[in-house]
């Protein structure tokens, strides 16, 4: 597609927005996996409408406001850069151009309200156990409230998990050593299910890897990043740059979404001073499914047989292409039968704070989700995505179908351990 | 012509939200798969139900606004295009499967329904839907119907004609007709082979039935690799020579394998200047029966390297290879034109070899990715639409090729339509008498022309008096008398 984007007055990232604007051949080839489009069934909230209101925005041709809405609507979830064969880099237009356009929107009281609760208390696990707790106290008056603070109260569990003991500063390899990695201990995910991590030290303890967890390090910042806030979540990602260790095989995480956000550091730093330390931590970061598929497992003990359904985190899949490694680890489980789930390709709806701005649609592009899910057979479904396990809980419970949910490690872990799936 | 009173009109029948008028909702609609072409449209309306569609289509012939129907907007020759100050009915919600008959084998659907969904309802029973356009994941069965369109294995099984038994359709004064039935033995003339690849320009599909076939017991992908194009092209001849009749004949070029490799890593033959895609099926005792004189015929077409599908996956990633090509070539040029035109197969040898002539003269880049079996070619013209004039000398060459298969005896699109792309071709294609009485046929069935104005036919308004005039303009047009703008 020809253009003539200002590439020298946009900002930092122009020549990117404008090489993926550039690439998009305009074949629709990438609508039937969004989401959005799928439920919708409308040109501007698909793929190739929104990089055409971006490019017409940056262009001049159209208001930032006029493309706005459609924009917004956008889970971030990249399954059109999965199916694009024009190679179109859709996050390194809309990375930036949601960092551009964030200063300039117009946003309700309310809006602005449930962004700050979501931005000020998500990556800070402290804040969130305590709003977790007045959150439920609030829920009784959830009708009173407007749909996206109700959409987020809704999404807390009903009895928040015990805080568990806080995890050590390393954990020791059982037997000879084969490894050493750093981890991301994440924010949501240790306070709404801190057993995954517990789950992943046992796992990768299990099969000679030591563990250390850095002091120091914070929120992977991709929540930001993802909302347009490139200086926060630059903030963030500073930190995190001085406190992981680069004497570590590794760093690894088992939240999708941060380990999306932290093999993005290089752009992030784009023509920054730590550029090129963002580059290179960037460069070892690995999801822990891929760590450890990369390794090689040891495989659990025999045990009862189990059908279950694998949903590709987008994060995951999309962002990382990582589709293979937890698939080839769950299927080392004795007993296990690994369903798929139809429309996989497609984002379960929860995308970071997605649920708290686009309540109905979040709830709709769940609900798809759901029915695809309860269409496998499986008695449990797996994923290596805190934010999809909170969505698909939520999604599976709203049909009355609820399902146990769990993390790949945790599904790893409880058969090392000899448990019942 | 001032839509606004139909726009009044239509806020009436569509609640907020599907009536799009603002700038942000319009400005995606603008084009289809060929972004050379754009145009505003007034007004996109998001239809739900086939009697929304009446009620619009009957509205714009009250007004005489012109209206155009788009599916997924995949058409790569401005087909989908809107018409400037004109209404776009948006069909995408239409996505019923109105009737799936497993015994009698026909589907009855709704136009916004995807090609490529139409087999995934009917595979529990073993059947599918034949015609498999490149973009069957995403194009629409109303799209396929307006374009005929084509694919890999309509070789064998013919195209979208071939398989639309029976259609209901809004025509553009708003009646609703009931065209073809069930079976294939119709009586009387042929009205739905009529309405099929019309380019939306007899009104709106509405409701189509479609034949459903049951998926062949066994496949056979051969990937043969030649180290010229012209030999791939030749090989094809002496397989339809040799009397079989393979469900798909494809060929790739160096660039498109080039594009097909980065995108989707297909894993065919190194160094290929071309490789040629055969697929046999059928029956397994048939298929192994044709694959034991198919390896005779390409071993003596000069292969140099020949290989198997060894399972359904490697199946599938050949195809996929094949079917991502356009889109891939994005990868090797910011712009590309899709060429369609076709010449007789036993002329394909030399029509490659003019093509690479016509490429290296004018110093573009031609990737060549095409229906072989059906001689139906789609040169890829690589540009970089910065340059000053580029797009011209591309859109130069394109035509060249073009008048080459007119010359050759082949035509001017095989599947992608005329649209607006080609519309200037249409008298080269065919003499002033054809044209005139395709046009009186337009007339008939449209006596304001509003349904996808401006299309097909060559327009003097916009040609420039010059093609006007080589153009077969209708008599009544050259008095003055009607215009088409
Ligand atoms: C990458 C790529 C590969 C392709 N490969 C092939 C191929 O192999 N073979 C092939 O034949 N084509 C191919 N095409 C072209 C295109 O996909 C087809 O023409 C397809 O049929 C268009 O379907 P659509 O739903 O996108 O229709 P649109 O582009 O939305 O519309 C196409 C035309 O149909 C009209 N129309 C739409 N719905 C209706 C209706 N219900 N009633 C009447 N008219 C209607 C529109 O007005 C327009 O004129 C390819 C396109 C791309 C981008
Ligand atoms: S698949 Fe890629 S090139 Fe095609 S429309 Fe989508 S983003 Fe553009
Ligand atoms: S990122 Fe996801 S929601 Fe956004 S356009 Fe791509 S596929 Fe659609």
């Amino acid at each position: 597609m020809q253009h003539t984007i200002p590439v020298d007055r946009v900002g930092p990232a122009g020549e990117e927005m404008a090489r993926a604007v550039e690439k998009c051949v305009h074949c629709g080839f990438c609508l039937p996996t969004c989401p959005t489009y799928v439920t919708l069934g409308q040109e501007m909230d698909s793929p190739r409408g929104r990089i055409f209101l971006m490019k017409s925005a940056l262009e001049g041709g159209l208001t930032v406001e006029d493309a706005l809405p459609f924009v917004d609507r956008c889970l971030g979830c990249m399954a059109c850069v999965t199916a694009c064969p024009s190679g179109v880099q859709y996050a390194e237009l809309l990375t930036p151009y949601r960092a551009r356009t964030e200063k300039s929107r117009p946003r309700s009281f309310t809006e602005r309200l449930a962004r700050t609760l979501a931005r000020e208390t998500l990556p800070y696990p402290g804040r969130l156990r305590l709003a977790a707790t007045t959150g439920r106290l609030a829920a009784p008056f959830r009708r009173f409230l407007p749909a996206s603070l109700s959409a987020m109260l809704s999404l807390l569990p009903d009895e928040l998990p015990p805080a568990t003991k806080p995890l050590p500063r390393t954990y020791p390899a059982e037997g000879q050593r084969r490894a050493r990695v750093a981890l991301l201990a994440g924010c949501a995910q240790q306070v709404l299910a801190p057993e995954i991590n517990w789950a992943t030290l046992r796992v990768l303890a299990r099969n000679g890897v030591e563990v250390v967890i850095p002091d120091g390090q914070g929120c992977c910042g991709s929540l930001m990043m993802h909302t347009g806030d490139g200086d926060g979540a630059r903030d963030l990602a500073r930190k995190n740059l001085r406190a992981f260790p680069k004497d570590v095989d590794a760093i690894v995480t088992n939240a999708a979404g941060c380990g999306s956000g932290m093999k993005e550091y290089g752009l992030l730093f784009k023509r920054q001073p730590e550029e090129a330390e963002g580059r290179a931590f960037a460069a070892r970061v690995r999801d822990v499914s891929e760590f450890l598929a990369e390794l090689g497992i040891e495989s659990p003990p025999v045990s009862a047989p189990i059908a279950v359904a694998y949903h590709d985190a987008c994060h995951l899949a999309h962002a990382q292409r990582v589709t293979e490694a937890p698939r080839q680890l769950l299927r080392r489980i004795p007993g296990l039968t690994l369903l798929e789930i139809s429309e996989g390709e497609l984002c379960c709806g929860s995308a970071g704070t997605y649920n708290i701005e686009q309540p109905a649609l979040a709830e709709a592009i769940g609900r798809r989700k759901a029915q695809n899910i309860l269409r496998t057979d499986a008695a449990m479904v797996v994923t290596g995505n805190i934010g999809c396990i909170v969505q698909i809980r939520a999604s599976l419970g709203r049909l009355n179908k609820p399902m146990p949910v769990l993390h790949t490690m945790e599904v790893l872990d409880r058969a090392y351990r000899g448990m019942e799936n | 012509m001032n839509p606004h009173p139909l726009i009044e009109s239509l806020a009436g029948i569509y609640p907020e939200g599907r009536l799009l008028i603002h700038p942000g909702e319009l400005a995606s609609f603008e084009s289809d798969g060929l972004t050379s072409y754009r145009t505003r449209p007034a007004a996109v309306v998001i239809a739900e139900t086939q009697g929304e569609v009446i009620e619009t289509v009957t509205l714009c012939h009250q007004h005489g606004v012109p209206f155009v129907a788009r599916g997924s907007g995949t058409s790569l020759s401005g087909g989908s295009v809107p018409v400037k100050d004109g209404i776009v009915i948006a069909l995408n919600r239409l996505t019923r499967i109105v009737r799936l008959d497993l015994t009698e084998r026909i589907a009855v659907v709704e136009p916004g329904v995807i090609n490529l969904d139409v087999s995934k309802a009917s595979a529990a029973s073993g059947l599918y839907y034949a015609p498999d356009p490149s973009s069957q994941q995403i194009c629409t069965i109303g799209g396929n119907v307006a374009f005929n369109s084509g694919g890999a294995h309509c070789l064998k099984y013919g195209m979208t004609s071939n398989h639309v038994l029976a259609l209901k359709a809004v025509l553009p004064d708003g009646e609703v007709v009931q065209l073809g039935s069930e079976s294939v033995e119709g009586v009387g003339p042929d009205l739905v082979g009529l309405f099929v690849g019309s380019e939306g320009l007899f009104g709106i599909a509405l409701e189509i039935t479609l034949r459903l076939l049951p998926r062949p017991e066994q496949y056979q992908t051969v990937l043969a690799a030649y180290h010229s194009l012209e030999a791939a092209g030749n090989a094809v001849a002496s397989v339809v020579a040799s009397g079989l009749l393979p469900g798909a004949i494809e060929i790739m070029d160096r660039l498109a394998i080039q594009a097909a490799e980065a995108a989707v890593h297909p894993n065919y033959p190194k160094g290929a200047e071309a490789v040629l895609i055969v697929e046999l099926e059928g029956e397994a005792e048939q298929v192994a029966e044709e694959y034991k004189r198919l390896e005779v015929v390409i071993r003596d077409s000069g292969a140099y390297e020949v290989r198997l599908a060894q399972d359904e996956a490697d199946r599938q990633r050949i195809w996929k290879g094949r079917k991502s090509a356009f889109s891939a070539v994005g990868r090797l040029s910011p712009d590309f034109i899709v060429q369609d035109g076709v010449v007789p197969r036993s002329r394909l040898g030399e029509t490659l070899a003019e093509i690479k002539r016509l490429s290296q003269q004018y110093n573009i880049r031609v990737a060549n990715v095409f229906h072989a079996g059906d001689g139906n070619l789609h040169p890829l013209i690589l540009y970089d639409g910065r340059e000053a004039g580029a797009h011209e000398r591309a859109e130069k060459l394109a035509g060249e090729i073009i008048r080459l298969c007119i010359r050759l005896g082949g035509s001017i699109t095989g599947e992608h339509g005329v649209g607006l792309e080609k519309r200037g071709y249409l008298p080269e294609m065919y003499g002033e008498a054809d044209v005139d009485l395709m046009w009186k046929l337009r007339c008939a069935m449209d006596p304001k022309q509003i349904a996808n104005r401006g299309k097909m036919f060559p327009s003097g308004a916009s040609d420039g008096p010059q093609a006007a005039r080589a153009t077969g303009l209708h008599p009544l047009e050259r008095e003055g008398i009607i215009s088409r703008e």
